[in-house]
């Protein structure tokens, strides 16, 4: 058996970077679907498209200023506002009128909302692959023990935890995100304290979005930038908050490291059938605990 | 203070409540006494805002407010304490109070500070999941939550329902606080005693209809009632 033959150490080392950092980006887009999904009940399919939004939007806007480094650095800030304000805008005019509906409706209409996100890429920004180069600062490889770490792994090592923290704060130390919690399991209630839920749900919902616009911004310099983005993603990101815990923010961060690092010792162990082990790891987890590893709210 | 003038409930299909009409005076404590199921409830929702009423109209303090957002008449000053209490589970007891802070039009309003004055058991579990609470503190957790908001106006929905004999006296304590601080209190009990113990007038409400109304003495003395409604 030749299985394990080329794994040392240095191998070892830079498959856990990859595939922390491939979980870091998860992280992002999967928070974001979770949290709305715990605080609107609404499994978005379309969370994807606006990931992809965030990843073409952060190339316009790398384009725009000449695909410098200062791009770069204004196409992570800018191309997750873009999408804030595509789903504000969905939200106000067509979300926000379905809460009530039955989740197959509603799964339904963030399905064809997909594929109308999907034309109006098609449309404003073509078929065409795309690309964002990452500033100098990031690009190229640092070597610790023998292991050659890219450094753009390593900044997505550092943003995660942020984004993580970030979230931890909102959720726990902000009156509104005390209010979304409490939405999450007594919407009426929340109503009945004085609290106008419409724009909670608006705020939670357009949190949610941010986050797959800064998570398709961070993915930009990795990948090339697509069509099809969307599919990818939105079905790993559906995978994780399931094992996750439906609604939990944690358990999607949770999710996410299982997948991300199941797919890159994968490759390590048995490079063809890579993509299996992420998914062989969820049947694993959804065999033990059918509701997921963390609390759900659902 | 608050006038609902002949109010049809329906959930779904089925008729609930059948030209329900009462009042509120200011600074009163009134009461809506009834079996289970006599529509005790559904006339608190149908007030709140939670089940509109089809037909018939609500009124507080002179103003027409049927049909409105639970979260809109929260703001105009009714605060709401369910009975089946619905805290927040997810929350501390701390942050089940805080998220429910609305500040006070003119008088002295409620705080932190006075909440735990009044439920001084409240302030020792303060950090404490909502959903770990037994069910007297939830009690006292749901008519803080309700207080906090200054509410004009209380619906308090079965308060001593569950509630162990002593528990029942310490919360009749403090709803006599209240009613000394101004608030102006709709009480639904099934707890004829307490809350004839409590009340300035009192209706009593069966299968969807107001019975009988009356101050408290007059219903005491009325053999019919005694015997049908309130078997004291």
């Amino acid at each position: 058996m030749e299985l394990g033959q080329s794994i040392d150490l240095a191998s070892l080392g830079s498959q856990l970077l990859v595939g922390l950092s491939r979980a870091m980006i998860l992280f992002i887009v999967c928070a974001g679907l979770s949290f709305v999904l715990g605080v609107l009940r609404v499994p978005n399919v379309a969370h994807g498209s606006l990931y992809m939004i965030g990843a073409f939007s952060a190339y316009s806007v790398f384009a725009l200023f000449g695909t410098s480094s200062t791009g770069f650095w204004l196409s992570l800030i800018l191309a997750p506002f873009v999408v804030a304000l595509v789903s504000l805008i969905a939200e106000r005019a067509l979300f926000c009128h379905l809460y009530q509906r039955e989740h197959l409706m509603l799964l339904l209409f963030t399905f064809a909302l997909m594929l109308i996100f999907g034309d109006l890429v098609k449309i404003i920004w073509g078929a065409e692959y795309r690309s964002v180069l990452a500033p100098s600062i990031l690009r190229g490889s640092i070597s610790i023990f023998g292991s050659s770490l890219p450094r753009y792994n390593l900044f997505l090592l550092i943003v995660g935890p942020l984004v993580a923290i970030g979230l931890w704060f909102f959720t726990s130390k902000t009156k509104i995100g005390k209010i979304s919690r409490a939405a999450a399991v007594d919407r009426e209630m929340v109503g009945v304290i004085g609290i106008n839920v419409s724009w909670v749900f608006a705020g939670a919902f357009v949190l949610g979005c941010f986050l797959a616009g800064f998570g398709g911004a961070l993915v930009a310099p990795t990948v090339s930038i697509s069509l099809g983005m969307d599919h990818d993603i939105i079905i790993e990101a559906f995978l994780i908050v399931t094992i996750g815990g439906l609604g939990n923010i944690w358990g999607a961060l949770v999710g996410s490291l299982i997948f991300g690092l199941t797919h890159s010792f994968g490759v390590l162990l048995w490079p063809q059938f890579a993509i299996v082990f992420p998914y062989a790891a969820v049947v694993i987890v959804l065999l033990l605990r059918p509701r997921g590893l963390l609390k759900s709210v659902w | 203070m608050l006038e609902v003038e002949g109010i049809h409930t329906f959930y779904g299909l089925s008729h609930i409540l059948f030209g329900v009409s009462l009042r509120v005076e200011p600074g009163k404590v009134v009461c809506l006494l009834g079996r289970n199921g006599a529509g005790k409830t559904t006339t608190m929702k149908s007030i709140m805002g939670l089940t509109p009423p089809k037909r018939g109209n609500i009124r507080f303090k002179d103003e027409e407010i049927t049909g409105k957002q639970p979260y809109v008449l929260a703001r105009k000053g009714i605060g709401y304490v369910p009975d089946d209490r619905r805290i927040f589970a997810d929350l501390t007891v701390g942050e089940n109070l805080e998220i429910a802070a609305r500040k006070a039009r003119g008088t002295e309003g409620w705080d932190m500070e006075r909440i735990y004055e009044l439920f001084p058991a409240l302030k020792n579990i303060e950090s404490r999941k909502g959903g770990c609470l037994s069910g007297g503190e939830q009690k006292m957790l749901a008519i803080a939550r309700a207080l906090m908001g200054n509410p004009e106006l209380l619906l308090l929905d079965e308060p001593t329902e569950g509630l162990a004999p002593t528990m029942v006296h310490a919360l009749e304590d403090q709803i006599r606080k209240l009613r000394q601080a101004g608030l102006t209190v709709l009480l639904a009990e099934q707890n004829v005693r307490s809350a004839l113990r409590l009340s300035d007038h009192g209706y009593i409400i069966d299968n969807g209809q107001i019975r009988y109304q009356g101050s408290v003495g007059e219903l005491e003395e009325n053999e019919e009632v005694r015997r049908k409604y309130l078997l004291v």
